[in-house]
């Protein structure tokens, strides 16, 4: 029982969310929208239950005085000053000084950070080994050189040949690699629906 | 029906018919396989740390299971569940890494349960799992740490990523770590090529539970899905053939309803 009742509600649910998808029955939208309105709520429970979870790790560092429980410790202060501020009110000056001054500086200087990842990713990747790196080089140089404003001052052609490749070869590998996934996103779906998939509840890889 | 779905319902049907159909064919005949090479390393990677003695690094990225990133979520736990029977057999340390609530307990679940399965309860701990931020990249910088501080020996990235996914892979490149990734995002696959050891291209990341549980009944999904995939391409063609001799089919108006 312990397993087949969340088969057969997960089963249930995914049934009743392709009709109500597919046809326009009244009583299957309203229940529908109510049992997306649980998904919400049971959201915010598990964010709650995450917090928890996160809050019971970090102590346990502390208390065992693991090395670098200083990160601990300033996780657990700024999880704790966070949440008290945002739930006195969502314009809580210590709120949005915290959101505003921290999490999205911080946010924006991390994101800006992935162009030299990419550098020394694709200085790894380009280098010619193989038919497959060199004709990924060979793209890549013409691409990055086609949509720099440079690359139309050495060679007219380069934004001309960047739009060919960008517009064929590379929509189409991008529309079987579409295809595929959708068909598999079917085939996982059709399998959780049928209770074949079950690994979500633990123990059957 | 609703306008303009009429089609989409025709063809999931038909997709359905296909994989079912193939489903129980597969009961009397084991469909061919072909090897995929990202999921065959996962052992290669858990022997690897479990040499070192550095612990496997597991994050099921940021797709949930309430939105249309579930199925991958799903192929990411079928993959979790997986490494973690490899490192409870072996008796290496295991660190997963999540970012959406709703995936953290099932990923509890999901652990706990595969070393119950694999004989050694004793092994599994509460520190296994780590919840660590729903906020995109306060869980990637959460992430490189514990990549960086554990010196994981190997990071299995499967699910949804974003933005996040180029750090965490090069992060693993520069600790050393053999890295294994699958995601059916396509503008983040290309990022994964690139920095990763081991790519699972969309389909195969999908394929993952099919492929890592060997049931014939689940395998036999897998040959429905090509059969799926063969008509896609020969409607492509029908369509890319029919527009060049004339621009607007009518066959193009009855496929819109």
């Amino acid at each position: 029982m312990r397993r087949e009742v969340p088969v057969f509600l997960a089963g249930a649910v995914g049934v009743l969310m392709i009709i109500e998808y597919f046809f326009n029955v009244p009583l299957m939208r309203s229940w529908s929208t109510e049992i997306q309105n649980w998904a919400v709520i049971i959201s915010a429970f598990a964010l709650g239950l995450g917090a928890v979870g996160l809050a019971r790790n970090h102590v346990a560092r502390i208390s065992q005085k693991k090395p670098d429980s200083i990160n601990s410790v300033l996780l657990i202060v700024t999880l704790v000053v966070t949440i008290v501020s945002g739930i006195a009110s969502r314009t809580n000056p210590t709120f949005l000084f915290i959101f505003n001054n921290v999490i999205t500086p911080l946010g924006s200087a991390f994101y800006a950070m992935v162009a030299f990842f990419v550098a020394s990713s694709a200085y790894r990747a380009f280098r010619a080994r193989s038919l497959e790196a060199v004709m990924f080089l060979v793209a890549g140089t013409i691409v990055m050189l086609g949509r720099a404003p440079v690359g139309e001052i050495i060679w007219k052609q380069f934004p001309v040949i960047t739009e060919w490749i960008m517009k064929y070869p590379n929509l189409a590998g991008m529309r079987g690699f579409q295809i595929g996934v959708a068909v598999g996103v079917i085939g996982v779906g059709l399998r959780v629906l049928l209770g074949i998939d079950r690994s979500y509840l633990g123990g059957e890889a | 029906m609703v306008t303009g779905r009429v089609t989409s319902f025709v063809i999931l049907v038909v997709i359905f018919a296909a994989i079912i159909y193939n489903m129980q064919r597969a009961k009397t005949r084991l469909p061919q396989m072909r090897r995929i090479a990202g999921l065959d390393a996962i052992e290669e990677a858990v022997g690897r740390a479990t040499e070192m003695g550095r612990p496997v690094f597991f994050t099921p990225g940021m797709g949930d299971i309430t939105t249309s990133t579930a199925s991958e979520t799903f192929a990411a736990l079928e993959m979790m569940s997986y490494t973690a029977q490899l490192t409870a057999r072996n008796d290496t340390g295991l660190i997963v890494g999540v970012a959406i609530a709703n995936v953290y307990p099932l990923s509890e679940q999901v652990v706990e349960q595969a070393y119950l399965q694999a004989g050694r309860p004793d092994a599994y701990h509460d520190d296994m799992v780590r919840f660590l931020s729903p906020t995109q990249f306060a869980y990637a910088s959460a992430c490189m740490g514990i990549i960086e501080r554990e010196k994981v020996a190997s990071t299995i990235m499967a699910g949804r990523f974003l933005a996040e996914a180029m750090l965490l892979a090069e992060v693993s490149s520069q600790v050393g770590a053999i890295s294994i990734a699958g995601t059916g995002s396509e503008y983040q696959l290309p990022f994964f090529i690139a920095a990763c050891d081991y790519t699972l291209l969309g389909e195969e990341l999908l394929a993952a539970g099919a492929y890592l549980a060997r049931d014939p009944v689940r395998l036999g999904s897998l040959a429905g899905q090509d059969w799926s995939k063969l008509l896609a391409l020969v409607m492509v063609l029908i369509g890319a053939i029919m527009v060049t001799f004339n621009p607007k089919p009518p066959l193009l108006d009855l496929l819109k309803k």
